[in-house]
Protein backbone atom coordinates (compact mmCIF):
# COMPACT_ATOMS: atom_id res chain seq x y z
CA UNK A 1 0.00 0.00 0.00
CA UNK A 2 3.24 1.99 -0.05
CA UNK A 3 2.42 2.32 -4.30
CA UNK A 4 0.92 5.94 -4.00
CA UNK A 5 4.09 7.83 -2.45
CA UNK A 6 6.31 5.06 -4.89
CA UNK A 7 4.23 6.73 -8.20
CA UNK A 8 4.48 10.14 -6.95
CA UNK A 9 8.18 9.74 -6.64
CA UNK A 10 8.53 8.22 -9.93
CA UNK A 11 6.80 11.11 -11.66
CA UNK A 12 9.20 13.50 -9.92
CA UNK A 13 12.36 11.89 -11.25
CA UNK A 14 10.83 11.38 -14.55
CA UNK A 15 9.38 14.79 -14.83
CA UNK A 16 12.86 16.58 -13.29
CA UNK A 17 14.94 14.49 -16.31
CA UNK A 18 12.82 15.18 -19.05
CA UNK A 19 12.58 18.82 -18.35
CA UNK A 20 16.35 18.54 -18.47
CA UNK A 21 16.54 17.27 -21.71
CA UNK A 22 14.27 19.77 -22.84
CA UNK A 23 11.40 17.17 -23.86
CA UNK A 24 8.31 18.08 -24.88
CA UNK A 25 6.54 14.86 -23.79
CA UNK A 26 7.62 11.53 -21.83
CA UNK A 27 6.16 8.60 -23.73
CA UNK A 28 7.74 5.43 -21.76
CA UNK A 29 9.23 5.15 -18.65
CA UNK A 30 11.74 1.73 -17.99
CA UNK A 31 11.62 0.39 -14.29
CA UNK A 32 13.88 -2.23 -12.85
CA UNK A 33 12.82 -3.73 -9.64
CA UNK A 34 14.64 -6.26 -7.50
CA UNK A 35 12.22 -9.06 -6.76
CA UNK A 36 12.89 -8.45 -2.60
CA UNK A 37 11.46 -4.63 -3.31
CA UNK A 38 7.55 -4.63 -2.62
CA UNK A 39 5.99 -3.38 -5.30
CA UNK A 40 2.89 -4.22 -7.26
CA UNK A 41 3.38 -3.21 -11.08
CA UNK A 42 -0.32 -2.94 -11.59
CA UNK A 43 -0.87 -0.75 -8.59
CA UNK A 44 1.90 1.69 -9.73
CA UNK A 45 0.01 2.01 -13.35
CA UNK A 46 -2.73 2.66 -11.86
CA UNK A 47 -1.95 5.69 -9.75
CA UNK A 48 0.56 7.19 -11.99
CA UNK A 49 -2.64 7.49 -14.79
CA UNK A 50 -4.31 9.46 -12.01
CA UNK A 51 -1.08 11.47 -10.99
CA UNK A 52 0.38 12.12 -14.52
CA UNK A 53 -2.59 14.50 -16.32
CA UNK A 54 -1.44 17.76 -17.01
CA UNK A 55 2.40 16.68 -16.58
CA UNK A 56 5.00 16.24 -19.77
CA UNK A 57 4.30 12.40 -18.37
CA UNK A 58 0.56 12.26 -19.16
CA UNK A 59 -0.01 8.86 -20.79
CA UNK A 60 3.16 7.68 -20.20
CA UNK A 61 3.71 3.74 -20.37
CA UNK A 62 5.42 2.11 -17.20
CA UNK A 63 7.90 -0.67 -18.33
CA UNK A 64 8.44 -2.97 -15.70
CA UNK A 65 11.63 -5.56 -15.34
CA UNK A 66 11.78 -7.62 -12.59
CA UNK A 67 15.18 -8.56 -11.62
CA UNK A 68 15.10 -12.12 -9.70
CA UNK A 69 16.99 -12.66 -6.72
CA UNK A 70 20.04 -14.65 -7.33
CA UNK A 71 22.19 -16.01 -4.76
CA UNK A 72 25.88 -16.76 -4.20
CA UNK A 73 26.83 -19.79 -2.29
CA UNK A 74 29.50 -18.74 0.55
CA UNK A 75 30.41 -22.68 0.24
CA UNK A 76 31.05 -23.06 -3.54
CA UNK A 77 30.61 -19.96 -4.90
CA UNK A 78 27.97 -21.03 -7.59
CA UNK A 79 24.96 -18.84 -8.39
CA UNK A 80 21.62 -19.95 -8.10
CA UNK A 81 17.90 -18.22 -7.75
CA UNK A 82 15.98 -19.09 -4.62
CA UNK A 83 12.96 -20.99 -5.31
CA UNK A 84 9.67 -20.78 -2.98
CA UNK A 85 11.07 -22.78 0.04
CA UNK A 86 14.29 -24.05 -1.65
CA UNK A 87 17.12 -21.70 -0.47
CA UNK A 88 19.73 -24.52 -0.24
CA UNK A 89 22.70 -24.51 -3.15
CA UNK A 90 21.30 -26.97 -6.04
CA UNK A 91 25.25 -28.10 -6.23
CA UNK A 92 26.64 -28.39 -2.44
CA UNK A 93 23.18 -28.16 -0.54
CA UNK A 94 24.74 -25.33 1.98
CA UNK A 95 21.70 -23.36 3.07
CA UNK A 96 21.29 -19.38 1.31
CA UNK A 97 24.00 -17.03 0.21
CA UNK A 98 24.56 -14.20 -0.58
CA UNK A 99 22.65 -11.80 -2.57
CA UNK A 100 23.81 -10.77 -6.07
CA UNK A 101 20.67 -9.63 -7.69
CA UNK A 102 17.28 -8.84 -6.38
CA UNK A 103 17.50 -5.71 -4.23
CA UNK A 104 16.84 -2.28 -5.20
CA UNK A 105 14.26 -0.25 -7.52
CA UNK A 106 15.37 2.75 -9.91
CA UNK A 107 14.35 4.19 -12.66
CA UNK A 108 16.44 3.12 -15.37
CA UNK A 109 15.47 5.37 -18.42
CA UNK A 110 12.55 7.46 -20.41
CA UNK A 111 11.81 7.89 -23.69
CA UNK A 112 11.07 11.22 -24.78
CA UNK A 113 9.94 13.18 -27.71
CA UNK B 1 12.42 9.12 -29.89
CA UNK B 2 14.81 9.54 -27.29
CA UNK B 3 16.22 7.89 -24.48
CA UNK B 4 17.40 9.82 -21.54
CA UNK B 5 19.22 7.48 -19.14
CA UNK B 6 18.46 7.80 -15.67
CA UNK B 7 19.11 5.29 -12.96
CA UNK B 8 17.83 7.10 -9.88
CA UNK B 9 16.63 4.72 -7.12
CA UNK B 10 12.74 5.71 -6.15
CA UNK B 11 13.34 5.99 -2.70
CA UNK B 12 15.99 8.62 -3.93
CA UNK B 13 14.36 11.61 -1.74
CA UNK B 14 13.51 9.37 0.98
CA UNK B 15 16.84 8.54 1.42
CA UNK B 16 18.06 12.11 1.77
CA UNK B 17 15.70 12.93 4.57
CA UNK B 18 16.85 9.92 6.14
CA UNK B 19 20.29 10.99 5.96
CA UNK B 20 19.18 14.37 7.43
CA UNK B 21 17.50 12.58 10.18
CA UNK B 22 20.40 10.47 10.71
CA UNK B 23 22.67 13.62 10.99
CA UNK B 24 20.92 15.30 13.65
CA UNK B 25 20.78 11.85 15.50
CA UNK B 26 24.71 11.57 15.09
CA UNK B 27 25.02 15.03 16.31
CA UNK B 28 23.02 14.33 19.47
CA UNK B 29 24.95 10.77 19.96
CA UNK B 30 21.58 8.67 19.95
CA UNK B 31 21.64 5.42 18.11
CA UNK B 32 18.41 4.81 16.67
CA UNK B 33 16.97 0.90 15.78
CA UNK B 34 14.23 0.34 13.62
CA UNK B 35 12.06 -2.70 15.03
CA UNK B 36 9.93 -4.39 12.48
CA UNK B 37 7.45 -7.28 12.65
CA UNK B 38 3.73 -8.81 11.60
CA UNK B 39 1.07 -6.94 14.16
CA UNK B 40 1.12 -8.99 17.34
CA UNK B 41 4.56 -10.34 16.72
CA UNK B 42 5.34 -8.15 20.23
CA UNK B 43 7.06 -5.26 19.29
CA UNK B 44 5.60 -2.88 21.98
CA UNK B 45 5.76 -5.54 24.56
CA UNK B 46 9.36 -6.30 23.68
CA UNK B 47 9.98 -2.84 23.88
CA UNK B 48 8.51 -2.17 27.33
CA UNK B 49 10.45 -5.09 28.23
CA UNK B 50 13.72 -3.64 26.82
CA UNK B 51 13.32 -0.30 28.37
CA UNK B 52 13.04 -2.11 31.93
CA UNK B 53 16.20 -3.67 31.48
CA UNK B 54 18.06 -0.72 30.36
CA UNK B 55 16.78 2.19 32.30
CA UNK B 56 19.82 2.28 34.50
CA UNK B 57 22.19 2.06 31.51
CA UNK B 58 20.76 3.64 28.83
CA UNK B 59 18.63 7.06 28.46
CA UNK B 60 15.70 5.43 26.21
CA UNK B 61 13.10 7.59 23.92
CA UNK B 62 10.52 5.78 21.60
CA UNK B 63 8.68 6.12 18.50
CA UNK B 64 5.46 4.40 18.28
CA UNK B 65 4.12 3.83 14.61
CA UNK B 66 0.89 2.94 13.90
CA UNK B 67 -1.69 3.43 11.20
CA UNK B 68 -4.34 4.51 13.39
CA UNK B 69 -4.56 5.58 17.23
CA UNK B 70 -2.70 6.50 20.65
CA UNK B 71 -2.75 2.64 22.57
CA UNK B 72 0.77 1.98 22.01
CA UNK B 73 2.10 5.03 22.75
CA UNK B 74 0.51 5.47 25.59
CA UNK B 75 1.53 1.71 27.10
CA UNK B 76 5.09 2.75 26.42
CA UNK B 77 4.52 6.30 28.55
CA UNK B 78 3.67 3.80 31.53
CA UNK B 79 7.57 3.19 31.80
CA UNK B 80 8.10 6.93 32.23
CA UNK B 81 10.15 7.49 28.92
CA UNK B 82 9.22 10.03 26.13
CA UNK B 83 7.37 8.55 23.59
CA UNK B 84 5.34 9.94 20.18
CA UNK B 85 3.09 8.09 18.62
CA UNK B 86 3.35 8.60 14.71
CA UNK B 87 -0.14 7.26 12.68
CA UNK B 88 0.51 7.32 9.13
CA UNK B 89 -3.44 7.28 8.36
CA UNK B 90 -3.61 3.54 6.84
CA UNK B 91 0.32 3.76 5.26
CA UNK B 92 1.81 0.15 5.95
CA UNK B 93 5.01 1.80 7.19
CA UNK B 94 7.20 4.89 8.43
CA UNK B 95 9.04 6.94 6.34
CA UNK B 96 11.78 8.94 6.66
CA UNK B 97 9.47 12.39 6.79
CA UNK B 98 7.23 11.07 8.96
CA UNK B 99 10.05 10.36 11.20
CA UNK B 100 12.03 14.19 10.90
CA UNK B 101 8.81 16.09 12.93
CA UNK B 102 9.00 13.23 15.49
CA UNK B 103 12.54 13.60 16.15
CA UNK B 104 11.97 17.15 17.03
CA UNK B 105 9.65 16.32 19.76
CA UNK B 106 11.64 14.04 21.35
CA UNK B 107 14.26 15.08 24.10
CA UNK B 108 17.52 13.94 21.29
CA UNK B 109 20.30 15.37 23.45
CA UNK B 110 18.97 13.44 26.03
CA UNK B 111 19.14 10.13 24.82
CA UNK B 112 21.60 7.28 23.91
CA UNK B 113 18.60 5.05 22.48
CA UNK B 114 15.91 5.67 20.65
CA UNK B 115 13.61 2.77 19.46
CA UNK B 116 11.15 2.88 16.78
CA UNK B 117 8.55 0.33 16.56
CA UNK B 118 7.49 0.00 12.79
CA UNK B 119 3.91 -0.17 11.64
CA UNK B 120 3.10 -3.84 12.07
CA UNK B 121 3.87 -5.22 8.06
CA UNK B 122 6.52 -7.94 6.90
CA UNK B 123 7.00 -6.49 3.79
CA UNK B 124 6.65 -3.04 3.01
CA UNK B 125 9.25 -1.18 5.93
CA UNK B 126 12.07 -3.78 4.44
CA UNK B 127 15.22 -1.87 3.17
CA UNK B 128 13.57 1.79 3.65
CA UNK B 129 15.73 4.50 5.39
CA UNK B 130 14.41 6.21 7.91
CA UNK B 131 17.49 7.62 9.70
CA UNK B 132 17.98 4.41 11.42
CA UNK B 133 21.33 2.94 12.58
CA UNK B 134 20.14 -0.70 12.94
CA UNK B 135 17.45 -2.73 12.22
CA UNK B 136 15.65 -5.53 13.82
CA UNK B 137 12.77 -7.65 12.54
CA UNK B 138 10.80 -9.77 15.30
CA UNK B 139 9.30 -13.19 14.43
CA UNK B 140 6.78 -14.94 17.40
CA UNK B 141 6.29 -18.65 17.58
CA UNK B 142 3.11 -18.60 17.03
CA UNK B 143 3.64 -17.16 13.15
CA UNK B 144 5.21 -19.96 12.50
CA UNK B 145 9.07 -20.81 11.34
CA UNK B 146 8.59 -20.20 7.81
CA UNK B 147 8.09 -16.65 7.54
CA UNK B 148 11.54 -16.12 6.39
CA UNK B 149 10.79 -17.94 3.03
CA UNK B 150 7.47 -15.98 2.68
CA UNK B 151 9.44 -12.18 3.50
CA UNK B 152 12.99 -13.16 2.21
CA UNK B 153 13.28 -8.62 1.33
CA UNK B 154 12.98 -8.31 5.23
CA UNK B 155 14.96 -11.11 6.91
CA UNK B 156 17.99 -10.18 4.53
CA UNK B 157 17.78 -7.01 5.25
CA UNK B 158 18.39 -6.22 9.68
CA UNK B 159 21.12 -6.70 11.80
CA UNK B 160 19.46 -9.17 14.43
CA UNK B 161 16.46 -11.45 14.31
CA UNK B 162 14.27 -11.59 17.55
CA UNK B 163 12.40 -15.00 17.63
CA UNK B 164 9.59 -13.77 20.73
CA UNK B 165 7.34 -15.45 22.78
CA UNK B 166 9.92 -18.67 22.68
CA UNK B 167 7.65 -19.73 26.30
CA UNK B 168 5.13 -21.04 23.91
CA UNK B 169 7.70 -23.86 21.86
CA UNK B 170 6.46 -26.36 24.19
CA UNK B 171 2.91 -26.14 22.53
CA UNK B 172 3.41 -24.81 19.15
CA UNK B 173 5.14 -26.39 15.97
CA UNK B 174 8.42 -24.10 15.67
CA UNK B 175 11.78 -25.97 14.59
CA UNK B 176 14.14 -23.36 16.29
CA UNK B 177 17.15 -25.08 14.77
CA UNK B 178 15.45 -25.16 10.78
CA UNK B 179 14.68 -21.63 11.38
CA UNK B 180 18.08 -20.42 12.29
CA UNK B 181 19.47 -22.35 9.72
CA UNK B 182 17.39 -20.57 7.45
CA UNK B 183 17.82 -17.22 8.39
CA UNK B 184 21.51 -18.06 8.95
CA UNK B 185 21.78 -18.83 5.14
CA UNK B 186 19.99 -15.98 3.94
CA UNK B 187 22.18 -13.51 5.94
CA UNK B 188 24.52 -14.84 8.33
CA UNK B 189 25.63 -11.42 9.76
CA UNK B 190 22.67 -11.07 11.57
CA UNK B 191 22.39 -11.84 15.16
CA UNK B 192 19.67 -13.84 16.74
CA UNK B 193 18.03 -13.99 19.98
CA UNK B 194 15.53 -16.20 21.36
CA UNK B 195 13.46 -14.48 23.73
CA UNK B 196 10.07 -14.45 26.15
CA UNK B 197 8.66 -11.19 27.12
CA UNK B 198 6.84 -12.95 29.82
CA UNK B 199 9.67 -14.85 31.69
CA UNK B 200 12.64 -13.05 30.42
CA UNK B 201 14.25 -15.68 28.98
CA UNK B 202 16.92 -14.21 26.55
CA UNK B 203 16.17 -10.53 27.37
CA UNK B 204 19.18 -9.84 29.43
CA UNK B 205 21.46 -11.37 26.14
CA UNK B 206 19.32 -9.09 23.77
CA UNK B 207 19.30 -6.33 25.99
CA UNK B 208 23.20 -6.57 26.28
CA UNK B 209 23.52 -6.48 22.33
CA UNK B 210 21.27 -3.17 21.81
CA UNK B 211 23.89 -1.23 24.36
CA UNK B 212 26.24 -2.25 22.98
CA UNK B 213 25.63 -1.32 19.42
CA UNK B 214 25.12 2.09 21.76
CA UNK B 215 28.67 1.93 22.26
CA UNK B 216 27.35 1.49 26.29
CA UNK B 217 27.92 -2.18 26.94
CA UNK B 218 29.49 -1.73 31.02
Amino acid sequence: MHELAITEEILRIAVEHAERAGAERITDINLVIGELSSVVDDSVQFYFDFASPGTVAEGAELHFQRVPVRLRCRQCGHEFEPDGTDWRCPTCQTMGGDVVTGRGFYLESIEVT
Amino acid sequence: MVKVKVVEQVTKANDQIASQNQALLDGSGTFAVNLMASPGAGKTSLLMRTVEVLRDRLRIGAIEGDTASQVDADRVATTGIPVVQINTGGGCRLDANMLRPALQELPLEELDLLLIENVGNLVCPAGLALGQHADVVIASVPEGDDKPYKYPGIFVAVDAIVINKIDLLPYLEFDVRAFRELVGGMNPEAQIFEVSCETDEGIEEWAGWLASQCGRDS
